[in-house]
């Protein structure tokens, strides 16, 4: 037989399933409350986080984008296929 | 009552060597197929004789060379996987087609699977490359130069139903379906009428309604009537329409929701014209409008906008479930297409961590607004490649994901275990499992045929032509009495 896995693999793609951090969907909360103080700080909050998710997502990107964008996406030829 | 749902995707992936200035697309794809070393022992051919990519659905046979390839040149370009899928060499592309599955969660599962096939031999065919060369996959469908390449999707269907009726009900539909499954791109190509960000990768590059060519002057429909299956009773609908989607959630939709309007068509549920007036022309105004409001001609003097003539499905399928058994899978993709209707129509910007096209466009405006770039810059062309990037940790969808920002419909056990393991509830567990118990002893393998070659005996082909038998209840059974070929060979015959 031939023993199927026996080969390690290391594909790192999520932390782990299961552990995958949900975010809460946006909207309706904050939109509730959105005429009254509480709730506009709410959406201050909300906007806050937000931006923060959005700026580690930025610094990731930083980080792993393609040196030479330039020359990378010019020399990017392809045959074409189906 | 329509047939059982069977289906399967054949994803072609784009191939570059970084730092190789002598970068060949096919010797470099053959290292690649090659480099996935599941069963070092195995030398399993691919079987060409069952194959007729020259039948039209239309019912002629069209003049052409069929491709044969010799017998060196067969093994170096076929790997048939221990999860009874096909990863191999197509042209100048690696393709990997999943084996055949039953419902979309699992066509998920299995789609899944093949990028991770690809990036293990990706980074088992970089290991041997020259020192600096790095060998890139990207699961997309173009370069933006003017090239494509496919993502296919395979469904079953019953022979009986007519393929004009087919085509009729199914053109607007593959017309609008991008909005839930289009995987976004940057700029024009293929002399379409230039934009910033379009829905699509693949809309540029359809010239056609319907034919048999899916290289050039591309059709919507495709009409390859090669069903790898009983063609007295079965056809298989070989879609070219579609993008190579990244999402989870996309992949699910693509093929969730295009299996029920199959079902729809065979049991007669499609009672309303939308017939386009030029579906050609509308399928690259819908991938050019993000905004959703753009009014499309029908054939009746009617408008209608994308969004409305899914609608018009959606509430054929509401009325389709309510009068039908359909199981749980088909159920939870009525419930899915149904919710991202509703944000398509309210903020198609808020589905951005459920639709391709959005997640990629919040990130590129994002990272624009940032840096202050524009749609021309390199790095805003560069984002739109890397979000196709197969690697784990370079490649943008899978930064999203790692950072919890897209839904999932399956998890990592689940496509790690399709790896190496084939659905249980199709002739793909048969396929896998011979492979599996029986190293050495297959000689050639098609989707529809199995053949084993033992000693000095004749080469003995057995027939899949049902895909819906080989299953795990079918012969789990067999296959445990039989300790090898021979003796499966005469316990089948038994």
């Amino acid at each position: 037989m031939v023993e199927a896995g026996s080969r390690p693999e290391r594909l790192l793609y999520s932390a782990a399933s299961g552990e995958q951090r949900q975010k809460p969907k946006g909207g309706d909360e904050a939109e509730e409350g959105a005429d009254s103080g509480e709730g506009s700080q709410k959406m201050a909050k909300k906007g806050e986080e937000l931006k923060e998710e959005m700026d580690s997502l930025m610094d990731e990107i930083d980080s792993v984008l393609e040196e030479n964008a330039e020359e990378f996406v010019k020399n990017y030829v392809q045959r074409g296929g189906q | 009552m329509a047939i059982p749902t069977v289906m399967g995707t054949e994803i072609e992936f784009g191939i570059i060597v970084k730092n190789d200035p002598d970068f060949d697309p096919i010797s470099s794809c053959v290292l690649l197929v090659n480099a996935y070393q599941e069963d070092p022992e195995g030398r399993i051919l691919w079987d060409y004789d069952q194959e007729n990519p020259l039948a039209d659905a239309r019912g002629f046979q069209v003049d052409g060379e069929k491709y044969t390839p010799n017998h060196q040149e067969n093994l170096a370009r076929n790997k048939t996987l221990l999860n009874g899928a096909r990863y191999y060499v197509d042209h100048a592309h690696p393709e990997y087609s999943c084996p055949e599955v039953t419902n979309a969660r699992d066509l998920v599962i299995h789609e899944k699977a093949g990028e991770r096939v690809a990036e293990i031999s990706r980074r088992e065919a970089t290991a041997l490359l020259p020192e600096g060369a790095v060998m890139l996959l990207h699961k997309n469908n173009s370069d933006r130069k003017g090239n494509s390449y496919g993502c296919h999707e395979n469904y079953l269907m019953d022979r009986r139903t007519s393929f004009k009726r087919i085509v009729e009900q199914l053109l607007p539909f593959f017309v609008t379906r991008q909005i839930f499954c289009g995987a976004g791109k940057v700029g024009s190509e293929n002399r379409g009428q230039s934009c910033d960000f379009q829905l699509s990768q693949r809309a540029d590059f359809f010239e056609t309604e319907v034919a048999l060519d899916t290289m050039v002057k591309r059709p919507i429909i495709n009409t390859r009537d090669e069903p790898h299956a009983d063609r007295d009773r079965y056809r298989r609908l070989h879609v070219i329409v579609g993008d190579s989607n990244m999402s989870e959630y996309s992949i699910y939709l693509r093929n969730g929701v295009t299996a029920l309007i199959l079902a729809m068509i065979e049991d007669g549920a499609i009672d309303r014209d939308l017939t386009l007036r030029d579906p050609v022309r509308a399928i690259k105004e819908v991938s050019r409008d993000p905004s959703m409001s753009h009014l499309l001609s029908l054939d009746r003097g009617k408008k209608r906008t994308a969004l409305e003539i899914q609608q018009d499905y959606l509430e054929m399928a509401l009325a389709y479930a309510a009068k039908n058994d359909l199981d749980p899978v088909a159920r939870d993709v009525i419930e899915r297409w149904q919710y991202v209707m509703q944000g398509l129509a309210s903020d198609p910007m808020g589905l951005h961590r459920e639709i391709d096209w959005v997640a990629k466009k919040r990130l590129i405006e994002n990272f624009m607004g940032r840096k202050k770039l524009d749609w021309d810059a390199p790095q805003v062309h560069m984002l739109d490649l890397q979000y196709h990037d197969s690697r784990p940790d370079k490649g943008l969808y899978y930064m999203l994901e790692r950072q919890g920002e897209v839904e999932r419909i399956v998890s990592d056990e689940e496509i790690n275990e399709a790896i190496h393991t084939p659905p249980s509830d199709t002739r793909a567990f048969f396929r896998g499992e011979c492979l599996r118990r029986y190293p050495g002893q297959v000689f050639g393998v098609n989707w529809d045929s199995i053949s084993f070659g033992v000693g000095d005996e004749p080469i003995k082909r057995v027939m899949m032509s049902e895909p819906l038998k080989g299953t795990r209840a079918h012969v789990q059974d067999l296959l445990d009495r039989s300790k090898t070929a021979s003796e499966l060979l005469v316990n089948m015959g038994s």
